[in-house]
């Protein structure tokens, strides 16, 4: 392959915006197109919201800590358990992901910002805007959305003040404009990574994150119209009195669920993926060996990018869906577990005879494997049709995704910022105090998730203010979990702001990690490798194999460091 | 793809492969174990559908705790035993992968997924619980041309679902709060609602099938256990959703067909409303919290049921 073959020569000649902001805390409150700054917005706000999403939590299991409905009314449990996914899951997990993508596409593929800097900025500042109008939701009167994330009707329509402005109708709103924002990030992630990469980086040199970011962000482009195209017409049905899907004008309400689940399937790979990504990234550095089978951990992403479009109707076995039909998507949804167990097993030979080193970060990344595995196999459960028939809509189906999106998804987060958080601060984080965040999060997200497995295998139904006593014993321990993981986040958040503000000056490559991003200063210059490109010459992660990732090398390890 | 140090090649390690055969056995003597204790997970097994049920549940937990153990036993092992020492900053074995190994992880699960899924539509096929589904106009008889289940020997039992309160009506014409099934027979039902979404589910019998406002859906299911179960409504259907609970009645045959006769007599009164109580006590506080439709009507009954007496599952 010639050094520069996928390298589009137009982008480095092509006038950068530069970033005008001052060097300063100033610049993270303007509409500045660097990448590293968005990257920092998007992460800042959604931890704010990781915040907000599970202050609703914990209040959520205050309530369940009794079978009666006694500490707020009914109407209101609604409303906080649909605030806490729709923040949860637009609000904390896409933006932060999105962050992780602006900080790292550019600093891993070796690109100075993103494809479209300005297009960037404009999807970061739809976060707040979108973030505002969902907020607003609890003011206005008869409270906010309260039918949850699905948002089925015909229940989500039936607006029972009958105002125009309605905490729905904000909800539809709020989620369509995080719709376009995605969009906009998605455009330039996968345009950034096709045409931007530096020369002699093949596909098969890219590092697995960035591979999966691509795989995931593609999902989003094919799927996002579909819920969006859903939501509309949902809007429609509440305000403009169409009946696409009520069942008095003729209207079909599953038609939604279609609509809906097309999309919002695919969106837990999207988060998901680059969570795999980042394990791939940090097993190897922490275990100090290559990546077992970089090709088929590669291919796998992809692999998942196809299957996760075509298993949207295992959310509806029980919606009167056709039995061939069920039985077509259960097999679908079973071959996932061959992408991910091919992920699975390789993350597990690559720590095999490693040299493990115990930090913060791989702590993170064990904890998430060893739930994710747990998960996956609940998963599989929940596809064969006639255990779904009984699990379906109970608390094994709650436990099992918080399984994947907090106790892997999130631990992977967790795993991916203290991992990176010396790259783009220049500073290193409290390891201590990082132990503590972990202890104190794996305790918590075991209690809250694993008892409640048994609570749905007894048939407690999910989204209840109120349960028969039988299954309190569950809900007391997972709701002790749910607030030790609420006490979890002051270690984090002393740990980043301290560390941030005065912990020690990091140097560029604090892990001995191999990798594009470690041969910049930390924190790297705005643009950052700047002129002077750096051309692939190997497979990443060759740790112990004593190659050269890039041509020589050590000038940019020098020049990292300053001389 | 293999580089191993040719030193280490062609010397099978006994000692490594007795311990290999040893964490094997301990892993499949645990699933084992585990699988078999996953039947007490459940509730009592009221149907004929929940051995089904709990048998191929208990076949993934088996295979699901030897794969969690073993791939969680390697874990816990490199963990203990693979800790670099705080000063050693040499490299693992540069191993980049196994071809052999890597087509036959991906070939053992793909043949595992696939014999569960062929087990599950086999399980499907066998059941048929779901019949045909039918759209009509709401407010005109949903019943009108739903063809009847031709196994069932009960029924059909219309099953009314509404925000928040169940309603049955028998063949006979009787109507209850509560759903009286004799035991032993396959008893069809018509599964109707008319304001949003709701779900039929009992947790002993292990089924669960959505009520679609604007289609009725023919449903059959064979209860094999005398006893008092919970009818949960298993699909948010707003705001006393989690009240939206009855009881299922399995009683013998011929005290179903007693009970029929008796009811036939009674009188029609309100039956079982349990969201209402809640309602009226947030109307006399003010009519605070968050907006919700009123309650529907309590549904006029010869039997309004007894909401105290206790429920096995």
């Amino acid at each position: 392959m010639t050094a520069t073959a996928n390298y589009d020569s137009r982008i480095l000649k092509a006038p950068h915006p530069v970033p005008g902001a001052p060097d300063n805390w100033k610049r993270f409150f303007s509409f500045n197109t660097d990448a590293k700054v968005i990257g920092i917005q998007y992460m800042v706000t959604a931890l704010f919201f990781l915040m907000v999403g599970g202050l609703l939590a914990m209040i959520m299991r205050g309530e369940l800590i009794t079978p009666p409905s006694d500490l707020v009314d009914p109407t209101v449990y609604n409303g906080l358990y649909t605030m806490h996914g729709t923040v949860m899951l637009f609000l904390f997990l896409f933006p932060v992901l999105n962050g992780l993508n602006n900080l790292l596409i550019p600093t891993m593929i070796g690109a100075p910002d993103m494809a479209f800097p300005k297009l960037n900025a404009a999807a970061f500042w739809l976060v707040p805007v979108f973030a505002v109008v969902l907020m607003a939701s609890f003011f206005v009167p008869g409270g906010p959305a309260s039918s949850g994330w699905w948002s089925y009707p015909p229940v989500s329509i039936q607006n029972p003040l009958g105002h125009f402005i309605n905490g729905e109708m904000l909800w539809i709103t709020a989620v369509a404009i995080s719709g376009v924002s995605s969009i906009f990030g998605a455009l330039n992630f996968v345009t950034t990574i096709i045409r931007m990469r530096a020369p002699g980086m093949g596909y098969f040199k890219m590092p697995i994150f960035i591979w999966t970011a691509f795989a995931a962000q593609t999902l989003q482009l094919l799927g996002l119209p579909a819920l969006t195209g859903g939501a509309i017409m949902l809007l429609f049905d509440l305000s403009f009195g169409t009946t696409f899907f009520r069942p008095e004008g003729g209207g079909d309400p599953v038609l939604f669920q279609h609509f809906f689940w097309f999309y919002s399937h695919p969106a837990v790979y999207v988060m998901v993926l680059p969570v795999f990504g980042i394990f791939s990234e940090l097993f190897p550095v922490y275990s100090r060996k290559p990546l077992f089978g970089y090709k088929f951990v590669a291919i796998a992403s992809f692999g998942i990018t196809a299957l996760a479009l075509i298993v949207w109707v295992h959310h509806m076995f029980y919606t009167g869906t056709p039995m061939w039909m069920r039985n077509v998507f259960m097999l679908t949804t079973m071959l996932i577990a061959v992408p991910t167990g091919v992920k699975v097993f390789a993350w597990i030979a690559t720590l095999w005879r490693g040299r493990l080193r115990l930090d913060t970060p791989m702590l993170f990344c064990l904890g998430g494997l060893f739930n994710f595995i747990f998960a996956g196999i609940t998963g599989v459960m929940l596809a064969t049709v006639p255990i779904d028939v009984h699990v379906g809509n109970t608390y094994f189906v709650v436990s099992h995704f918080h399984y994947i999106i907090f106790n892997t998804i999130a631990f992977g987060i967790f795993a991916a910022i203290y991992h990176w958080f010396p790259k783009f601060t220049g500073r290193m984080y409290y390891e201590g105090l990082g132990k503590i965040h972990f202890a104190l999060t794996f305790i918590g997200a075991t209690l809250n998730w694993l008892p409640l497995h048994w609570a749905g295998l007894l048939g407690m139904p999910r989204r209840v203010a109120s349960y028969d006593p039988e299954f309190a014993i569950w809900n007391v321990i997972a709701s002790i979990g749910a607030f030790i993981l609420g006490v979890s986040s002051i270690p984090f958040i002393l740990n980043m702001v301290s560390s941030w503000a005065r912990g020690a000056k990091a140097p560029p490559n604090p892990w001995r990690a191999i990798g594009l991003e470690w041969l910049l200063p930390s924190p790297p210059p705005a643009e950052n490798f700047e002129e002077d490109i750096p051309t692939v010459i190997n497979e990443p992660y060759g740790y112990g194999l004593n190659k050269p990732l890039v041509e020589d090398e050590q000038f940019y390890i020098r020049r990292a460091l300053g001389n | 793809m293999t580089k191993a140090h040719p030193n280490q090649k062609n010397a099978p390690n006994v000692g490594a492969v007795v311990m290999v055969i040893i964490a094997v056995g301990i892993d499949i003597v645990l699933s084992v174990m585990i699988a078999k204790s996953s039947y007490n997970w459940f509730p009592v097994q009221a149907s004929s559908a929940a051995p089904y049920v709990d048998n191929l549940f208990s076949l993934e937990t088996g295979i699901g705790s030897f794969i969690f153990l073993g791939c969680s036993g390697v874990m816990a092992w490199v963990v203990l035993f693979n800790r670099a020492s705080k000063y050693d900053e040499s490299d693992g074995e540069p191993i980049e992968g196994n071809t052999k190994l890597e087509i036959a992880w991906t070939i053992l699960p793909l043949l595992v997924v696939f014999a569960i899924g062929f087990y599950a539509i086999n399980v499907n096929e066998t059941l048929k619980n779901l019949g045909p589904k039918q759209k009509y106009q709401l407010g005109t008889d949903p019943s009108a041309d739903l063809p009847i289940d031709s196994k069932s020997s009960v029924g059909p039992i219309d099953v009314i679902s509404r925000q928040w309160s169940w309603e049955f009506v028998y063949p006979e014409g009787v109507r209850s709060s509560e759903l009286h099934l004799p035991l032993g027979e396959r008893v069809n039902f018509r599964l109707i609602s008319e304001d949003v979404l709701h779900s039929f589910y009992v947790p002993a019998f292990r089924l669960k099938q959505d009520i679609i406002p604007g289609s009725v859906i023919s449903y059959s299911l064979t209860p094999t256990r005398e006893g008092r179960y919970r009818l949960r409504d298993a699909m948010f259907s707003g705001a006393y959703f989690s009240k939206n609970q009855t009881d299922v009645i399995v009683e013998s045959k011929q005290a179903f067909n007693g009970w029929l006769k008796r009811m036939a007599k009674e009188p029609l009164k309100p039956g079982l409303d349990p969201g209402r109580s809640m309602y009226e006590l947030r109307l006399s506080k003010g009519n605070k919290g968050w907006a919700t439709v009123p309650p529907s009507p309590a549904p006029m009954v010869n039997d309004p049921g007894d909401p105290t007496a206790p429920h096995e599952a």
